[in-house]
Formats: structure tokens, sequence, C-alpha cells
């Protein structure tokens, strides 16, 4: 595959006079497992909806899966996968029901799908629920199959927001075993965060912050360009940084 | 790589039929609201049209007077409540609303009967009484008056060929029985409300719950989208339509004139229309209250300007104006027809391409309208 698997030129995304994202230059490479990290309401959610379509940018250019997402939402959304903040999944709908729903929406074939839902029922650890409501399960169990809706038609690229808020550490550990599993069969994966060990487990990282980054690298090229231990000390540094910034130019 | 969606529509249909049947409660609502709504309709007309407080003016005193204030409380539809000696006391009766009915059989009736004559009698009926619509009352009088008829002509006897002629007044309403007309009205006037809710709440709550951001950024196109979340509402209309026609006929004895095949299918154009105009609103609110209160105001032009309680043609032009906008002008058109007239498909089909036009049309700009996008 040629090219990038997200390229971003200045883009930027402004509700009303409030600017939520301004001017961010993003590359992502195939493959990789790419964080996005930042505080609450730094503009990491926003950015994922510009690139999956959901949102038009106020400014500045996305190719995606090296196609214009602006230009050709369509033909991007065939070849992403995206699982929302939210989970986007049926409530009232088992965990099994779920998975054939997005398959058959994205377009799989019977017989596709007759494959392939046993496959993801195994791999995301479903097996034993298949027969349960979506809206019982628990955390780790909804995560999973979110994460499991969203990766059904094969695509090439996911993109996960905050996939491990409020869930055990059990099930954040599951859950990045089967991140690194998919990224090791070639799909790239976009992660938003604010947990730092997670960052710890990205290929790559940026750090936004009030919409705009801060810094990029990967994790031992940024503890070792800021000479400090951990992630979390060079995250809360940037931010005193970006912060102080702000506050000389106010 | 993966396929471009073929056939999203059918997983659509899927899904929706899957939690239309595990939603018990809304689906039991949306069987049991118009058996409520019809029943108390109906009834409401039904109690208010029996036990009419009567008075009677009998001034022939004769057994065929009497036989006529027989014949007209064994109807149930008035109670004697007192026998008065002039006129002017009827007023006073009527005035102070303790009558609601007068009967008032002139001196020479029984004389009139005998002579082979004509017989008047006069049924005076309060209708200003807000508690009883005019035209119903009207309806039970005139009931009441061929009942009395045949009472009457028997009781002059084998031989008796005379007419008796019972005046009621206000005569207003030569319907039969208003729950008959109204119950064909209830169909079209449920259907828009119910369809335009339904429709709209289920894409609503898609967007509430955060469902309709996972389906925007799948390949479904909106068309798919947008079918595949009303069709299942197809069969809640059709539903509807029968269980209304089953109490209307089992309670009321509303009859089924023309053909079900054609009834069913002159259904279809308006239940889709209909369903279409539910799109649009969802395309305009973003909570579930807000469908809800489009989905009531929509109900009040409906009501009132497409010819369910008020004739079209005495309005105001512009009130005709906004009821030829509403679907459910023409669609009582064809309800009335078929149930009623007996008319068939056929001579009622100026309608149904009306119909067919604004389903086109309005599924066409609901699908326009919506956008695959969160930011509207
Ligand atoms: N639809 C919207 N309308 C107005 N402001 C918004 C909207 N969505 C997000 N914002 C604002 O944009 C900023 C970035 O939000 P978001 O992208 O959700 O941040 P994050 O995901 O990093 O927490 C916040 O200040 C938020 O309030
Ligand atoms: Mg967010």
């Amino acid at each position: 595959m040629s090219g990038l698997g997200v390229e971003a030129h200045g883009l930027r995304k402004a509700f009303g006079s409030a600017v939520a994202v301004a001017g961010l230059d993003l590359a992502v490479k195939w493959g990789e497992i790419f964080g996005l990290l930042g505080p609450n309401g730094s503009g990491k959610t926003t950015t994922i909806r510009m690139l999956t379509g959901l949102l038009e940018p106020s400014g500045g250019q996305a190719r995606v899966v090296d196609i214009d997402v602006v230009a050709s939402p369509e033909r991007v959304r065939a070849r992403i996968g995206y699982m929302s903040q939210r989970f986007g999944f049926y409530e009232d709908l088992t965990i099994e029901e779920n998975i054939r729903f997005y398959g058959g929406v994205y377009g799989l074939t019977r017989r596709e799908r007759r494959e392939r839902i046993p496959q993801q029922l195994t791999r995301y650890r479903l097996d034993q629920r298949r027969k349960q409501l979506a809206g019982t399960l628990s955390g780790g169990w909804k995560q999973r199959l979110a994460l499991a809706c969203a990766t059904v038609h094969r695509p090439d690229l996911v993109f996960l927001d905050e996939p491990t808020a409020g869930v055990d550490p059990a099930s954040r550990q599951l859950f990045w075993n089967l991140i690194r599993e998919d990224a090791a069969e070639g799909i790239t994966v976009i992660v938003t965060t604010h947990y730092m060990d997670e960052a710890e487990r990205c290929d790559r990282l940026a750090f936004l912050s009030r919409g705009h980054l801060i810094g990029v690298g990967t994790p031992a090229e940024i503890t070792e360009r800021f000479g400090l231990p951990t992630i979390e000390a060079v995250f809360i540094e940037l931010q005193r940084r970006d912060d102080a910034e702000l506050g000389l130019l106010a | 790589m993966t396929p471009v969606a073929r056939w999203p529509i059918w997983a659509m249909l899927w899904k929706e039929f899957v939690q239309m049947r595990r939603d018990r409660f809304t689906l039991a609502m949306m069987i049991g609201i118009p058996m409520i709504q019809i029943a108390l309709f109906g009834y409401a007309i039904q109690t208010e049209v029996r036990h009419l407080p009567m008075v009677v003016v009998d001034e022939s005193r004769s057994p065929q007077s009497r036989a006529l204030i027989r014949a007209l409380t064994s109807t149930g539809y008035f109670d004697l409540e007192a026998h008065l000696e002039d006129r002017e006391e009827v007023r006073r009766w009527v005035e102070r609303g303790d009558a609601a009915a007068a009967v008032i059989i002139p001196p020479d009736f029984a004389k009139d009967l005998k002579r082979r004559r004509e017989a008047t009698a006069q049924v005076i009926i309060d209708a200003a009484d807000p508690l009883s619509p005019s035209a119903a009352i009207a309806a039970s009088g005139q009931i009441a008056a061929l009942q009395t008829r045949q009472m009457v002509v028997q009781a002059a006897g084998p031989q008796g060929l005379p007419s008796v002629d019972v005046r009621v007044r206000p005569w207003y309403n030569p319907a039969l029985k208003s729950s008959v007309y109204i119950v064909p009205g209830i169909i079209g006037v449920l259907l828009s409300m119910t369809m335009v809710i339904v429709a709209s709440i289920a894409v609503v709550r898609e967007r509430e719950r955060g469902t309709l951001e996972q389906l925007i950024v799948t390949p479904i196109n909106k068309t798919s989208l947008m079918l595949g979340k009303i069709v299942p509402f197809l069969v809640v209309g059709y539903v509807q339509m029968t269980v209304i026609l089953l109490v209307g006929r089992l309670l009321f004895g509303v009859p089924i004139s023309g053909s079900l095949v054609d009834l069913y299918l002159g259904a279809l154009p308006f239940i889709v229309a209909s369903l279409g105009v539910g799109l649009l609103v969802s395309t305009a609110v973003t909570t579930q209250a807000q469908a809800m209160q489009l989905g009531f105001f929509y109900l009040l032009p409906n009501i009132l300007l497409s010819g369910f309680m008020f004739p079209r043609a005495a309005m105001p032009e512009p009130a005709q104006w906004i009821g030829a906008a509403l679907p459910l002008t023409y669609f009582l058109l064809v309800l009335r027809g078929i149930l009623l007239k007996g008319v068939d498909l056929g001579t009622l089909a100026p309608e149904v391409a009306t119909l067919t036009g604004f389903s086109v049309v309005l599924i066409a700009l609901a699908v326009r309208r919506f956008n695959k996008r969160i930011d509207g």
C-alpha cells in the first residue's frame, strides 16, 4: 500500500468561535499503533471525527487510507473501522446479533458472515456470552464487543476513541493484547487515551493540548528527548510549558 | 480488500425487526393505543347519545301517541322524564338543562293516522348541549324516527298504511350513525400520528444513543439507512389499521362495503407518506421529546383541516389549501369511499395517485435532507 495510513495538513475545526482543533499535522504509517494523547477537551475526539468524515473540517486536508476523506468519505469508510467513545453497538441486540448486523451493513455476504462471526467471537473472547444482550454486559465485554463490530469487515485501519475509559485493569490488559494482535496482522491502529501506561504500549505518540500538537515521537524518543523518566512526566512537563506559553500570550 | 456494501438494507431490516420484537412495551403501545382510542371515541359517542332526558307534550292523548312515546324510549336513546302540558314549558325544561330532548305530538296525530293521512310529530333536540355532539344526537333522532315509524305503523293495525313523519330538529346530519362515519376517519388520524412519531423517534433514538454515529461511519447509503428504518413500521401501520377495523366492526358495526384488498392497497402510499413526514421530522429535531411534540403538532391540522371532523367545502379558502397539502385529506376519501360507499380503488385513482406522489416526494426529501455527518 502506498502513502500513509493517515496524513493530515493544517487540519482545523471550529465550533462557532471556539477552536477545537487548531491546524493539526499528522502522519500515521501503515501498520503502527499510533496514540493520540491529551487531557479532556484537547480535541482528540474532534480529530477522529474529522478523519472518519463525521465532521467537516473548517480547514486543512486529510487523507485516510490514502483517500481524501472530505471528497470521498464513503470510500474511506469501507476500509476503516471506528469504535466511538460511546460504543456504537445496540444494547437490545445480543453480542452475536450485533456482529452479524455490522457484518451485513459492511456488505459481507451471507457466506462471509457465517465464517466471520465465529472468528470474531473467538478472537475477542466473546464466545461464552454470545447470546447475551449487549446492554447487560460489563465494561470489559462491551469494549471487546465494540472492537469486534469495528473490525468485522477486516478494515485496513481502525480508530479507537478512548476504548479503555472506565474499564478495570485486567480488562484493559486483555484489550491491549488484542489490539497488539490486530496490529500484528497489519491493521493500523489509531487510539486515543489519557492513561499514561497505555501510552507506553504505542509505537508512536502525539500529544495534543488545546487542539494543537505539542510533541510527536516513539515513547523512547520522547522520554529521551526530554530527559525525563516516564511518558507521564513528559506529558506533565509539556502541558506545563503549553499552559505557560498561553499565560505569556494572554 | 473489503467489498463495498451491496445490500446493507437487509441488515437494517433484520435488525429493526429483532429490536421491534424485543421491545414488547412499545409494540403493545402501538397496538393497544388504537384499541383504547377507538373504544373511547366510539363509546363516548354512544354513552352521550343514550339516555338523553326527554320530556313529552302529548296533545293527542291517544293509543297511537303513547305507542310513539314507547317506541322512542325503547330505543334507549331517550329517558322519559315528564309529561308536560304545553310547548312553553318545554322551552323552560330545555333551557334549564333538565331535558335534552322533547317530543311534541299534536292533537291531530291520531286522527290523521286514522284517516290514513300523514301524521306529524316533532322531536326537538338540544344541540347546544356541550356534552352531546350535535351530529350524534341528530343521528340518534333519525334512528328513533325510523323505529318509531315501524312501531306506529304496527300500532295502526295491519292495514295501516299511513306514514308518520317524525321531524327531528336540528336536522343537519344525514349520516346514519356518527360512529360509523367517524371510525374510518380515526384509522387515518391515528395512522398519521403514530407513523410520524414512530418514524421520527426511531431515527432520533439512534442519534441519542450514539448508534447513528456508528452507522454513519459505515458505508451504508442514505436510502438504505432511511428505508431500513421505516419499512418495518409498514407492518405496524397495517396492524393498527386492522385493529381499528376489527374493533370498529365488532363494537360499532362499521361496515366494510368495498374490498379489503383495495383498502389495504390504498393505505400503502398513505402509510409511506406519513413515515416520510416522520423521517423529515427526524432530520429537524435532536431529541425524542421534540419528535413527539412535532408529531402531536402535526396532528392538529390533520384533525381540523382534512375533513375528519368538519366538511372541507365549508372552510375558508386558506384552510382548504392547507388541507390539500395533507395526505390525510386524500386518504379519508379513500377510507370513506371504500368502507362506507363500497367504491372500488379504480374510482379512487386520483386520490391514490396523489398519495403516491406525496410518499415519493416526502421520502426523497427526507433522504436528501439527511446528512451522513454529525454536524448537520
Ligand atoms: N459539537 C460540538 N460543539 C461545540 N463544541 C464542541 C463540540 N464537540 C466538541 N466541542 C469542543 O471541542 C473541544 C474538544 O473536544 P473533544 O474533541 O471532544 O476533546 P477530547 O476528545 O480530547 O476530550 C472541547 O472544548 C469541546 O467542548
Ligand atoms: Mg473524547
